[in-house]
């Protein structure tokens, strides 16, 4: 008799299709690396068919352009002391989006805005997810106490009013980019928290993860190599609607001043817009650019969001 | 399971949260670095002397040890800052306000701007209910139709904008352009107008944010009415209804909405909790003088009780309207109180 294999495989060996990749598959790393592959590859098929995950995806390339434009550009288009165009002058040839009580160009202000915007809203959605991520695979995976303990905490993070909450602590830490990261992922992680852990618990009774189990898997090997793979689909549809939410709320906090003066994002445009009196002043060019970027932004994370849940969950297919 | 003590089950898990709530109000304002007697004495240009600075700490009660137990030496003392802080709480006594309005008791602050808040949250919610239901229902009966996709449309753009900023457009739309309504406060300064002209005066400043909070909360009611409509039309029991003979008009008010109304109203108590605690954005761009409006304010003035009192009371509202809704849930769909 043939001793088993040392390293458990992930699935039952799936059929194969096509004979001629029969020799490659030799090590169980190259099995994955194929799996993986095809499983993207399906999803790249059905995603296409979606038009409005299309059209968000469209947006979200264009916008990371514009900011990829803006790390790589150089920034002297802001420097008030540089800077000597018309005063408050509604759009023209040169300047598309108007100027602002500095001369500066709306553009130029905004191309600058997204990257900080988008850094913000990325950075605290990864803390966000990590701290929801982890939360909910342990509760999920360990159950007994520590799921219930940690079910409490998340449901006390649930009834927390984030944006009270953020604006206590804001006013606390202090003003900078880093608080305003901390405060978005620290009061946005529950709900993930909570989705992920409904769906630990629907793979920990599936039979592959008996079968590692009885191969003798340690608990590190099955959250890793079973329970994170499988968890990942639904983890990463959370997380472009998670971006979304932290967008917003990175807009919120911003206008409310408690964002970092030097490193203006899209809402600091609109904090200072409204502080020197753009809407007394009917300055509206000042104030419908960066408020138009930040909707067409919320709006493409969100449809793709939207696409990619559908495609998870079937049963959504019908709405 | 019986209603009475499911009723008592949920109260008292409200009761438990709110509990943690206090405890973790009172830990957040403790364990971040601020020094409060260098904060009062700051800008003021005033030197003071150790003895003055140890007779302002006893003042507030911060000379006392912050916990009742201590580890170094195991010991327990009854005199903390922490039961002091239960205690007040429990009188209502959140203390005096710093800077905002300097000697004021918070809660008399509380008491003056809750009922402007009260007043715009609650129309806006009214108005974004009762038009998200009906388009909502609209919708999810011709799927796909004309109506629902622009409809969906519309309300993710609604939902994807930042509030404040829709309100700034309005402003300049109605307020600077066309001159229709004010653009800010809640009545005209130094107009004294009395009766019915004070209640239209009132009306035209509610007028634009009430406008803004409709539209900002339309979205979301929308969503959810239409898909808990389309799950509800999923069931059995409609095609059942349809196998019967029942007529279409029927089937959707007797059958389908009513089934489908019971996410929409847990939704409302819910969202309803978390406006309470002022629509800050709004409030700040309308200049409007509610919660919000106070919030911002202590926020820019550094009034730690009046920021610590507001997050109380923020998350109180949230857990109140949470039994609510578990309640109402209860007694509409008597199958949760068994689970």
């Amino acid at each position: 008799m043939q001793a088993p294999p040392l390293r458990p495989q992930t699935d039952p060996p799936a059929p194969v299709r096509e004979p001629e990749s029969l020799p490659e598959l030799r090590s169980p790393r190259r099995i994955r690396w194929i799996r993986r592959r095809r499983a993207l590859a399906r999803f790249w098929k059905e995603y296409r068919k979606s038009g409005m995950g299309m059209a968000g995806l469209i947006i979200l390339v264009l916008f990371l352009a514009m900011a990829l434009f803006a790390i790589f550009g150089d920034d002297a288009g802001v420097d008030p002391s540089r800077t000597f165009g018309p005063v408050l002058a509604p759009p023209s040839r040169d300047y598309p989006f108007g100027t602002n009580d500095l001369g500066i160009s709306v553009l130029t202000l905004v191309v600058q805005g997204s990257k900080i915007s988008l850094l913000v809203g990325l950075t605290a959605t990864v803390l966000s997810m990590t701290i929801g991520a982890a939360v909910g695979v342990i509760a999920g995976y360990r159950g007994g106490g520590v799921d219930n303990l940690l079910m409490r905490v998340t449901d006390f993070g649930l009834v927390l009013p984030w944006l009270a909450l953020a604006i206590v602590l804001a006013s606390l830490i202090g003003q900078s980019l880093g608080a305003i990261i901390l405060v978005i992922g620290v009061t946005s992680w529950p709900a993930t928290a909570r989705l992920v852990r409904a769906q630990v618990l629907s793979i920990r009774e599936r039979p592959y993860i008996e079968r590692a189990k009885a191969l003798g898997g340690s608990n590190t090997h099955m959250i890793v190599r079973h329970v994170l793979p499988n968890a990942m689909p639904v983890i990463l549809a959370n997380t472009i609607l998670t971006i979304a939410i932290a967008i917003l709320s990175e807009t919120a906090l911003s206008f409310l001043g408690l964002g970092d003066p030097t490193k203006p994002s899209w809402g600091t445009i609109l904090e200072d817009a409204f502080s020197a009196g753009a809407t007394t002043l009917g300055a509206w060019w000042w104030i419908a650019a960066p408020g138009v970027c930040i909707t067409l932004v919320v709006l493409a994370f969100t449809m793709c969001g939207f696409a990619m849940d559908e495609i998870i969950n079937p049963r959504l297919k019908n709405r | 399971m019986g209603s009475r003590s499911y009723t008592l089950r949920k109260v008292l898990h409200a009761f438990i949260t709110l509990f943690f709530v206090l405890i973790f109000n009172f830990f957040l304002f403790r364990v971040l670095p601020s020094d409060p007697v260098k904060f009062l004495t700051r800008g003021a240009g005033l030197e003071i002397s150790p003895e003055e600075q140890q007779e302002l700490l006893r003042d507030f009660g911060l000379d006392k040890p912050v916990w009742p137990i201590s580890l170094t030496p195991p010991s327990f003392t009854a005199d903390n800052q922490l039961f002091d802080y239960l205690g007040d709480t429990a009188r209502l006594d959140f203390g005096t306000s710093i800077t905002v309005n300097s000697g004021e008791s918070v809660l008399g602050l509380f008491l003056e701007f809750m009922w402007p808040t009260l007043l715009l949250v609650g129309v806006s919610t009214v108005f974004s209910v009762l038009l998200g239901v009906w388009m909502g229902i609209r919708a999810g009966w011709r799927r796909g139709g004309v109506f629902d996709r622009a409809s969906m449309g519309a309300s993710l753009i609604l939902y994807s904008m930042p509030e404040f900023w829709l309100g700034m457009l309005l402003i300049i739309l109605f307020s600077a352009n066309l001159g229709w309504f004010p653009n800010s406060g809640r009545e005209t300064l130094g107009a004294n107008y009395t009766g019915f002209a004070a209640v239209a005066d009132s009306l035209n400043h509610l007028f634009l944010p009430a406008l803004t909070l409709t539209l900002g909360y339309l979205g979301e009611y929308y969503l959810v009415m239409r898909g808990s409509l389309l799950d509800v039309l999923g069931e059995d029991f409609i095609l059942t209804a349809r196998a019967k003979g029942v007529r279409e008009r029927m089937v959707l008010n007797r059958h389908a909405v009513r089934n489908a109304l019971l996410p929409t109203i847990s939704l409302i108590a819910l969202s309803f909790g978390f406006v309470l605690g002022g629509a800050i954005t709004v409030e700040v761009v309308f200049s409007y003088k509610g919660l919000g409006g106070l919030t911002y304010a202590a926020l820019q003035s550094q009034d730690f009780p009046v920021l610590q009192a507001v997050f109380l009371f923020a998350s109180a509202a949230v857990i109140l309207m949470n039994l609510l809704a578990d309640l109402v849930y209860g007694y509409f769909d008597p199958r949760v109180k068994e689970a």
